[in-house]
């Protein structure tokens, strides 16, 4: 589903790459946690798994396809199976929350009929039937992010990244929607999820890939935010330090 | 689509309002540039048909060249009609018109009319003279070199070289019109991408979730290209709506009056017939330079 093959990332002007020489491979229907602390390489992994960046070395392989070999305008067609949350939401602030999950839809040509039939169902989903034709600034931020993986998933892409979906939420809030993304992934669809809240990831108990300066330092099965294998520190696992 | 450009326009309306200025005047000047090199090529096309070599030969008078103060003798003008009808100057003419002093004088009254002028003119004043009319007149020089030595010859001349100042006004006038057209066009250009982006950066936002989502290129800079061609459009009809007037106003109004009948003018279908021209260049230049300047948003 996704593939890295000794990929470093460098940008230009700095010494020590985003990423060095990482290779790792998420399988289709996982639910996978990017861990580490800020600059250690998370968003620059979701930014290459969407072909935002290239690699400076090695290759990507998402669904399939390898990412160096495809055209640069075959790239909205690629990422149309591909959704993205972030922690700010990015909605379009003058459209109601229908609207907001239609443009999705529209932009990439679908028909009338179907927008009608899949945003509400979308909506649906994520808990908002009542709410499509609020504005974004008329709801809380747990509603926000529900309408931004409502916006992301309405497409029934094959992958969803997430990146710090949750960073902008207290833990209740978080929960909800972390439950949310779980009844996605048990549809079907690939997660993978940056995010420094350590009570998520400790609660789900799901492969964690944990990134430092650059290097992949730990993949677990079934990990919490600090590793339960070697015990560091171990009285701080489960404390929900976000 | 269609209301997204027009989103788009009424966003921000000052600058496209300096954008449709900017190409009405500067496709009012092509507009002027295209219509007096239709002029010139008219006028050139009448001219040449009429253009003929006058050879004038001495009268009593003439002193200097090949004149001696008495009129040419019959011999001497015998020895040029000759030379024009024969190999190898023949080639060239198309026809060769005596005329003697008499008719000369004759033809000088209709043109002069009731000058008081024309009642000191005797015939002895003027010297007979040979109209050659050239299958190209482009030639005239031929005839003028061969001619010129001539005893009894008092003057050659190609009637085009007296038209010439004109024509070499018209065309100063018609490349300071180029001129202008080119710097503004090159304005209007730069306008209409820095519109354009600042359009594109007032929508950064939905073109992020739209790149990021996978809108296709397409998709994205449609509304863009379609707002700078609608600005462009406008202007561009303004300006052939501007040349008719001047056509219609100027040179048929007033200078048709001045100088009389207007068949060697251009007319209201000779602007007419520009205006497809104007907004073609007007829609392709503001096509191009929207694209151009959407680009930026459209990396992946």
């Amino acid at each position: 589903m996704i593939r890295f093959e000794n990929v470093t990332k460098s940008y230009p002007g700095t010494t020590r790459p985003a990423l060095g020489d990482v290779s790792v491979e998420i399988q289709k229907g996982e639910f996978v946690f990017l861990v580490g602390a800020s600059g250690s390489g998370k968003s620059s992994m979701l930014r290459l798994i969407l072909k935002e960046e290239k690699p400076t070395r090695g290759q990507i392989y998402v669904l399939g396809k390898k990412l160096s070999a495809l055209p640069n305008r075959k790239v909205p067609y690629f990422r149309r199976s591909i959704g993205v949350v972030f922690q700010d939401f990015r909605l379009l602030p003058g459209r109601t929350v229908y609207d907001n999950v239609a443009f999705t839809l529209q932009v990439i040509g679908k028909s009338r009929g179907f927008i009608q039939e899949a945003v509400p169902d979308a909506l649906k989903m994520v808990g908002l039937a009542g709410k499509a034709n609020r504005m974004p600034h008329e709801l809380s931020g747990g509603e926000q992010q529900r309408v931004a993986i409502a916006r992301a998933v309405v497409n029934k892409p094959a992958i969803l990244l997430a990146d710090e979906p949750t960073g902008n939420l207290d833990p209740e809030t978080a929960q909800g929607i972390m439950a949310l993304l779980e009844r996605i992934n048990l549809g079907g669809t690939t997660i993978v999820m940056a995010t420094h809240a350590q009570d998520v990831v400790d609660r789900m108990q799901r492969r964690v890939i944990e990134l430092m300066t650059g290097r992949i330092v730990r993949d677990e099965r079934q990990g919490g935010y600090v590793t339960q294998a070697l015990p560091i520190l171990p009285e701080l696992g489960g404390l929900g330090a976000s | 689509m269609l209301k997204e450009a027009f989103a788009g326009l009424s966003k921000n309306a000052s600058m496209v309002v300096s954008v449709v200025l900017v190409t009405f005047i500067s496709l009012t000047f092509v507009g002027v540039a295209m219509l007096l090199q239709g002029q010139i090529n008219a006028m050139r096309d009448y001219w040449d048909d009429r253009a003929q070599v006058v050879i004038t030969f001495c009268s009593s008078i003439d002193e200097g060249g090949n004149c001696i103060g008495e009129a040419a003798t019959d011999e001497q003008i015998a020895a040029v009609r000759t030379k024009l009808a024969t190999p190898p100057l023949d080639a060239y003419v198309e026809s060769a018109e005596y005329l003697t002093s008499v008719q000369v004088l004759q033809n000088t009254k209709e043109v002069l009319g009731d000058n008081p002028v024309v009642s000191f003119l005797t015939p002895d004043l003027i010297g007979a003279s040979v109209r050659v009319t050239l299958d190209d007149p482009a030639e005239a020089d031929v005839v003028v070199e061969s001619i010129s030595g001539f005893d009894g010859v008092f003057a050659v001349d190609d009637t085009r070289k007296f038209l010439e100042p004109i024509f070499g006004m018209l065309n100063a006038a018609s490349a300071a019109a180029i001129g202008v057209a080119v710097l503004m066009l090159v304005a209007a250009v730069l306008l209409i991408g820095t519109t354009i982006r600042l359009s594109a950066f007032s929508r950064r936002r939905e073109l992020g979730i739209m790149r990021l989502v996978g809108a296709s290129n397409s998709f994205i800079e449609t509304p863009f290209v379609l707002e700078g061609v609608i600005a462009s459009l406008i202007g561009s009809l303004l300006a052939g709506g501007a040349l008719i007037a001047i056509v219609q106003f100027f040179v048929k109004g007033s200078l048709g009056a001045e100088l009389g009948g207007t068949g060697l003018l251009v007319g209201v279908w000779d602007a007419v017939a520009v205006v497809p021209v104007l907004v073609g260049i007007g829609v392709l230049l503001a096509a191009i330079s929207a694209s151009v300047a959407i680009k930026r948003y459209l990396r992946v």
